[in-house]
């Protein structure tokens, strides 16, 4: 496992093969049963059911309370109705009036979660170390250890960590560590009831996103795209990657998101470079007369 | 569409100051989103953060002072930064302590040593500089340990600029777009604000005729916040429009004005004649009140471009336009 990120090869024997969700937003049809199964599991706190009034999204997005986030998409772009069968007149005109009544509406649903990145900008800033990597290379809060200090929360690309604020602490899906443990599928997982949320080794789930994205595409769906599978990524790839039939910042998924762990060296670099100047600065004003 | 065309406009889509600056951050049109609701988390720092930037910072330029302004007899100003750097040093853990979500749990940012932390890194900074204030005031105030504290105060004026500096590391290495573009002038710009703050504090309490050096550094740094500042913002392009937009504007235009009119102040301070102390002082104030507000700015300009999905998006969107046009030559174009 050379590829494995460092901290699971410090596990040496007990370390375990890298584990993940493959995400295909084709198949979700948004039930949001994740999010269920993820809320009963893990005993997340409820925190309101309020729909946003631009879809049908009523939970807005990842946060410490909500650890699967199904997004709906409403685009108005023409819709093919044709599927290559002939149709007969009939046919042909009453797929034409429900193509004229939806308005020509495509929905795009996705569930969205932690990306568990290779290289995790949320790991890396935790002064605690309550943040670690497991031994199947996945990224957990540990919760005796969290003091709240927040600086995961700005550092995370996508915006996926958050503060209870009731608690103190911060939270995040934990890719089920405790299931993983006893060798269960996590809970959002295991609900899916249309395999959109795929779990799995992750050189596994790679191979069969490929495919899939292939087959899509060779459909006559453009805008299938594979997203944070590349281990060549700014983030190393993702844990948890995605199929997707839209640009990603539809989704509310920035399109190109890096762990900024990578511009550490210029960032010290620079705070030295201040840090002499500001020295040498007091060091010419103090060393002049006293009047 | 020219690369001009893409640099002159902002995220907004008002025109930028600079025109024609080539690198465009934002490119024109509408970034996509989801009902453009943000892709960041908004940070869950509470307003004792820019107050502790605004106090470390001081401390930490103030510990340099203590040891030369001793080291060269001038006792007055010595024991009075010395005192600045004792209570800067206990306020400065006050601070950072009440914005934790388990304040009990503080210890815990000494449970290890992280490079790629900067508040781990910081947290042992204020630490050790704590011990070395404690040591250095124990022989200015006290006239106890004078070998000890001389050496503590010799480590404090080495730690003390890192204190000033390292917070503009820590919100540098952060996904938010006008703090982590801005990650080569955050630490000047804090150095500089330090600079002026500690000069404008430690010669307000300090008798005009022995607080020369403090003057010095006040005026020197309200020069150097300037100009650092103006440097952050030519780097940051559209993406420091944060920075000059609503009320952190108004504040941020504030604290430019405070520290141009304190540092000119002090400046033509000796030329008052037998007012001179007081106008120094008047200076110092605007100083001490122009690094606070610098401070919140910076930390509430961060709010507004985590904010605002444009900021994410925009750039990305462009290195992905960039990559597929540099497609071709093999690397891929990754940065």
């Amino acid at each position: 496992m050379s590829d494995a990120p460092l901290e699971v090869r410090t596990y040496g024997g007990e370390a375990k093969p890298r584990v993940g969700f493959f995400t295909d937003t084709s198949v979700c049809i948004g039930c949001k049963a994740c999010e269920v199964a993820c809320k009963e599991w893990n005993r997340v706190p409820e925190d309101g059911l309020e729909h946003s009034g631009w879809s049908m999204d009523n939970s807005r997005g990842l946060g410490a309370d909500t650890w699967r986030h199904v997004a709906f998409v409403e685009q108005r772009r023409p819709v093919s109705v044709a599927d290559g069968i002939p149709d007969t007149l009939v046919q042909h005109t009453a797929r034409r009036e429900l193509a004229d009544d939806l308005g020509e509406l495509r929905w795009l649903m996705s569930s969205d979660v932690c990306k568990h990145c290779t290289h995790a900008a949320c790991l890396e800033v935790c002064p605690t170390g309550a943040l670690f990597r497991t031994e199947f290379g996945t990224v957990v809060v540990q919760e005796d250890v969290c003091n709240g200090c927040g600086y995961c929360v700005p550092a995370c690309p996508f915006g996926v960590l958050d503060k209870r604020e009731e608690d103190g602490r911060v939270w995040k899906c934990t890719l089920c560590y405790d299931r993983l443990g006893a060798g269960q599928e996590p809970a959002c997982a295991q609900a899916c009831p249309t395999d959109s949320i795929q779990f799995g080794e992750l050189g596994e789930l790679r191979e069969r996103a490929h495919e899939r994205v292939r087959e899509l595409q060779a459909a006559g769906e453009p805008g299938a795209q594979l997203y944070l599978d590349d281990p060549g990524d700014g983030i190393g790839g993702a844990g948890a990657f995605f199929l997707l039939l839209d640009d990603p910042e539809v989704y509310g998924l920035p399109p190109d998101p890096v762990d900024t762990t990578r511009d550490l060296g210029t960032t010290w670099r620079a705070t030295l470079a201040a840090a002499g100047a500001l020295l040498a600065g007091v060091v010419a004003c103090a060393v002049g007369g006293c009047r | 569409m020219s690369a001009r065309g893409q640099a002159t406009r902002t995220a907004a889509g008002r025109r930028s100051r600079d025109g024609g600056r080539e690198r465009a951050m934002v490119p024109p049109g509408e970034p996509r989103s989801y009902y453009g609701e943000p892709i960041l988390a908004q940070p869950v720092w509470t307003p004792e953060i820019p107050a502790y930037f605004f106090v470390g910072g001081l401390t930490g330029a103030t510990a340099p002072l203590t040891l030369i302004a001793s080291l060269r007899g001038n006792d007055v100003l010595a024991r009075r930064a010395a005192a600045i750097v004792l209570a800067g040093s206990l306020a400065s853990p006050v601070l950072l302590i009440s914005d934790l979500g388990r304040p009990s749990r503080f210890l815990n940012m000494l449970r290890m040593f992280k490079v790629t932390s900067p508040m781990s890194v910081g947290s042992w900074i204020l630490g050790s500089f704590g011990a070395t204030a404690a040591l250095s005031g124990a022989r200015e105030l006290l006239g106890l340990l004078p070998r000890g504290g001389r050496a503590a105060q010799g480590a404090g004026a080495l730690l003390g600029p890192l204190l000033s500096t390292y917070t503009g590391a820590l919100i540098a290495q952060t996904a938010v777009p006008a703090w982590h573009e801005a990650r080569r002038e955050l630490p000047f710009v804090f150095a500089a604000g330090s600079l002026s703050s500690a000069g404008a504090m430690a010669q307000l309490i300090t008798p005009y005729e022995r607080a020369a050096p403090a003057r010095r550094m006040a005026v020197v740094g309200s020069v150097a916040e300037l100009l650092a500042i103006r440097a952050m913002d030519r780097r940051l392009g559209p993406l420091g429009e944060p920075y000059h937009s609503g009320r952190v504007g108004i504040v941020a235009r504030a604290a430019e004005i405070l520290t141009g009119a304190g540092g000119a102040i002090v400046a033509t301070a000796p030329r008052a004649r037998r007012r001179r102390a007081a106008v120094a002082k008047t200076g110092a104030a605007a100083l001490l009140a122009a690094a606070l507000l610098e401070r919140s700015a910076i930390f509430r300009a961060g709010f507004a471009s985590a904010g605002d999905p444009r900021y994410t998006v925009g750039p990305q969107r462009e290195r992905v336009r960039e990559r597929a046009r540099g497609g071709a030559d093999g690397t891929g174009g990754r940065v």
